[in-house]
């Protein structure tokens, strides 16, 4: 399929933007997303965007790209938003657009499709899209995979610079990055970080990228924009300049915002010990996987583990930390330990402290012993809503257990919900989501508490918030299982650490 | 899920035929076969259809793996055809209320040779054709919409991946109290319940793909394919292939005096 390399190289001509007075409501919202924006980006300069949520950078990166409003007709655009003095929506492909999550920055089946992609809608010529291919998946260092490796079998960070490729392919002036590496392992985000700055390097792109974790970025960029959230008296532009210059003027202010400011790590609570030291809950020789068997006409086929060999302790008042990469299996065994999932073999027996007369493994419980004994946090907060209400989540635990529902007003105090209790859980914003998701299994009052990732994406506040209330849990008494990425987080919580190796992915420069 | 939608590494003949071509022949097979049921026809396009197995790279293990619902489900219906239908002939089993004689034997193995017969060219275009293929034909050759093709197709990716967030979600709401316990009424509210998180995932993954889709320059009018849709002489032959099968399937019951037209 590869073109003949005939074709001259061809260059990217660096893109520059320009707002005046720029504003953007979206339909039915009362305020603006972004409102009186003044903000000019020279040629191939590296703009990293900061602010609390709410500040609208989202909006503007979107708008950037050209995606913003085409079916929105009811939205308000104020003053102007120019790419090299045109609308970004007549632009077509002078602008990439990189978002968070890796499956749906995925379009096709086959990595080299997938790359050619916006190249075809550009109405490249068909010889040169494959010579972009090949130096598009060179340059973001997936050239190792052949062109028709699914693409279903990469990794997040894989995923997000195949992503990368797609963009690089389509000749955009100006890239931007919404948020690339919040859903990324610490090896994924420096994959990810490592291709932006080659691509860049190369082709002396634009860069504006939004993300709440500064030190990632800081010695790449080279100028940072501070937003404020749309509000009529003031600029949208609280600060600009260079990153040094804007850390030391603004650092309190960032951090107070939430903002990963480099060597800031928010104030924790401290543990102070381990009351009692009753075993709830053991791990034998486990093999897990998140496929059931399988029937193959008169054949049970049982699925291939994730993992294999897993052995742990969950202890009260103890934590315990499971790390490793993407793919190893992590959260499958969490889910295991859970009573979530069945083990494909081995065993989890519950202490007779925990079981309580329930029978000693956790997944044959009923929903509603489970949720008494063992509660579980899901990575995706959205995934554990069942009710239209906040206060109507909360509650659902203990209504249905016919106890605790004076625990709730502790919760919603202790996690800042409060003034939330009528909102809809699906209308909060990440961190709400993620303080409501914990809160809700809390209220059933678990013995085990297990977490799946459930630091990815947060700002420092909710960080922090959510670090000293596991660690007062666990001086309490509260088991806590998580699993995490995130080594000051484990370093909060003390404990035991489990580190599972990678056997899910192939890496591209052993192809 | 997704490891059905993708050709394994199947690199057998038929896999560089246009996809067009073998979905034109395989449509020929199944419009002649739709049209009689009788024994003859569909046995006669099944040897046929055997005899292509090597062409596509597939196995009788792997048809089975594959299939193996369709082919029980197949076998099921020929059995409640021969005991259900009206006798007639001899009478070759009489179990009290349930008989089969030679006329209702005969009608059972058509329907089950039929059933056989129809599903199986499709399993075979399937198993040699890659999506990504279908829809480059689909909109180069077929001149359908490239955006309602291409749209569809990336779609079916979110499928694969619905069905993961099914398991999920499941796994989320029994961490919530919501089991798979009770009665009908509990169940049915339980379901309905993780079809509407299912919906929202879905309707979020959905949006964030069509901002991924539309940033890389998706939906404008001209389009360039990086793969071109063509035809080669192996074309000609799939749908010759096609034809004489087809009409092999009819000669052959028309000339046994086994055609049965069903309308």
């Amino acid at each position: 399929m590869p073109g003949p390399e005939t074709v001259r190289p061809e260059t990217v001509r660096p893109a520059a933007v320009s707002a005046h007075g720029w504003g953007w409501r979206h339909a039915g919202r009362s305020t603006a997303a972004v409102h009186g924006l003044d903000l000019e980006i020279r040629p191939g300069e590296r703009v990293l965007l900061l602010g609390p949520s709410g500040a609208g950078k989202s909006t503007l990166l979107h708008a950037l790209a050209g995606v913003l409003g085409e079916e929105d007709d009811d939205a308000d655009e104020t003053g102007s938003l120019l790419i090299d003095g045109a609308v970004p929506r007549d632009s077509r492909g002078r602008a990439g657009l990189m978002q968070q999550d890796p499956e749906t920055q995925v379009v096709l089946s086959r990595l080299g499709d997938d790359v050619a992609f916006g190249a075809e809608n550009l109405a490249v010529p068909r010889e040169r899209i494959w010579s972009r291919v090949h130096e598009a998946l060179d340059d973001v260092g997936l050239a190792g995979f052949p062109l028709d490796h699914p693409t279903s079998a990469l990794s997040g960070g894989q995923k997000q610079r195949l992503a990368l490729a797609g963009i690089l392919a389509m000749r955009p002036g100006l890239l931007l990055l919404d948020e690339p590496t919040a859903n990324l392992d610490p090896a994924g985000v420096l994959e990810v970080r490592d291709a932006v700055e080659r691509c860049l390097d190369k082709t002396g792109a634009t860069l504006v990228v939004v993300e709440h974790r500064v030190s990632v970025w800081k010695d790449l960029v080279d100028r940072i924009v501070v937003l404020q959230p749309g509000n009529s008296s003031e600029p949208a532009v609280l600060l600009d300049g260079p990153p040094d210059a804007v850390l030391e003027q603004a650092r309190d202010m960032l951090a107070a915002a939430g903002v990963w400011v480099p060597g800031y790590v928010p104030a924790t609570r401290e543990r102070t010990g381990t009351p009692n030291s009753e075993l709830l809950l053991t791990a034998q020789d486990l093999a897990v996987s998140r496929e059931r068997p399988r029937r193959r006409g008169f054949k049970t086929i049982l699925p291939v583990p994730a993992q294999e060999g897993l052995s742990a302790e969950v202890i009260a008042g103890r934590a315990l930390t499971i790390t490793g990469p993407n793919g190893a299996g992590k959260s499958t065994f969490a889910l295991t330990l859970a009573g979530l999932l069945a083990p494909v073999s081995g065993k989890v027996s519950a202490g007779v402290g925990l079981a309580d007369g329930a029978g000693n493994d956790p997944y044959t419980w009923k929903a509603q012993q489970l949720i008494s004994r063992i509660g579980t946090v899901f990575q995706e907060p959205e995934h554990q809503f069942v009710t239209g209400r906040v206060l109507d989540e909360l509650m659902f635990g203990p209504r249905h257990l016919g106890h605790g529902e004076e625990r709730v007003d502790e919760l919603l105090e202790r996690l800042r919900l409060t003034h939330l209790v009528d909102a809809n859980p699906y209308t909060l914003s990440g961190g709400e989501k993620r303080r409501l998701s914990v809160a809700t299994v809390l209220a059933a009052h678990p013995q085990v508490l297990v977490l799946d990732e459930p630091t990815f994406g947060q700002d420092a506040n909710t960080w922090a918030e959510l670090a000293s209330f596991l660690s007062e849990l666990l001086d309490a008494g509260t088991a806590v299982v998580s699993v995490t990425h995130d080594q000051e987080f484990s370093a909060v919580l003390g404990g035991t650490e489990m580190r599972l190796e990678s056997r899910a992915y192939a890496e591209a420069d052993a192809a | 899920m997704r490891e059905v939608l993708s050709l394994h590494g199947n690199r057998a003949l038929l896999t560089r035929a246009n996809p067009l071509a073998k979905f034109t022949a395989v449509f020929a097979i199944t419009l002649v076969l739709a049209l009689s049921i009788d024994w003859v026809s569909a046995s006669t396009a099944l040897l046929a259809d055997f005899a292509l197995f090597p062409l596509a790279g597939l196995t009788l293990r792997l048809l089975w793996q594959r299939a193996w619902p369709l082919i029980i489900a197949a076998a099921l219906g020929g059995w409640s055809t021969a005991i259900l239908s009206a006798d007639s002939g001899r009478t070759l089993l009489d179990v009290g209320i349930w008989s089969i004689s030679e006329g209702s034997l005969e009608l059972g193995l058509g329907f089950m040779l039929r059933g056989l017969a129809i599903a199986l060219p499709a399993i075979l275009l399937m198993s040699c054709t890659d999506p990504t293929d279908l829809a480059d034909a689909l909109a180069q050759k077929a001149k359908l919409p490239h955006r309602f093709v291409l749209g569809t197709l990336a779609a079916m990716r979110l499928v694969g991946l619905m069905a993961e967030e099914w398991q999920t979600i499941g796994m989320a709401r029994r961490a919530r109290g919501v089991g798979s316990h009770g009665s009908p009424v509990q169940r049915l509210r339980a379901t309905l319940g993780q079809s509407f998180g299912l919906l929202v995932q879905a309707v979020r993954r959905a949006s964030r793909l069509a901002v991924t889709m539309e940033a890389r320059g998706f939906g404008g009018s001209a389009r360039t394919w990086a793969r071109e849709s063509t035809y080669s002489l192996l074309d000609v032959w799939v749908l010759l292939g096609g034809l004489l099968i087809a009409a092999a399937a009819v000669l052959a019951a028309v000339a046994g005096g086994a055609w049965n037209f069903v309308f």
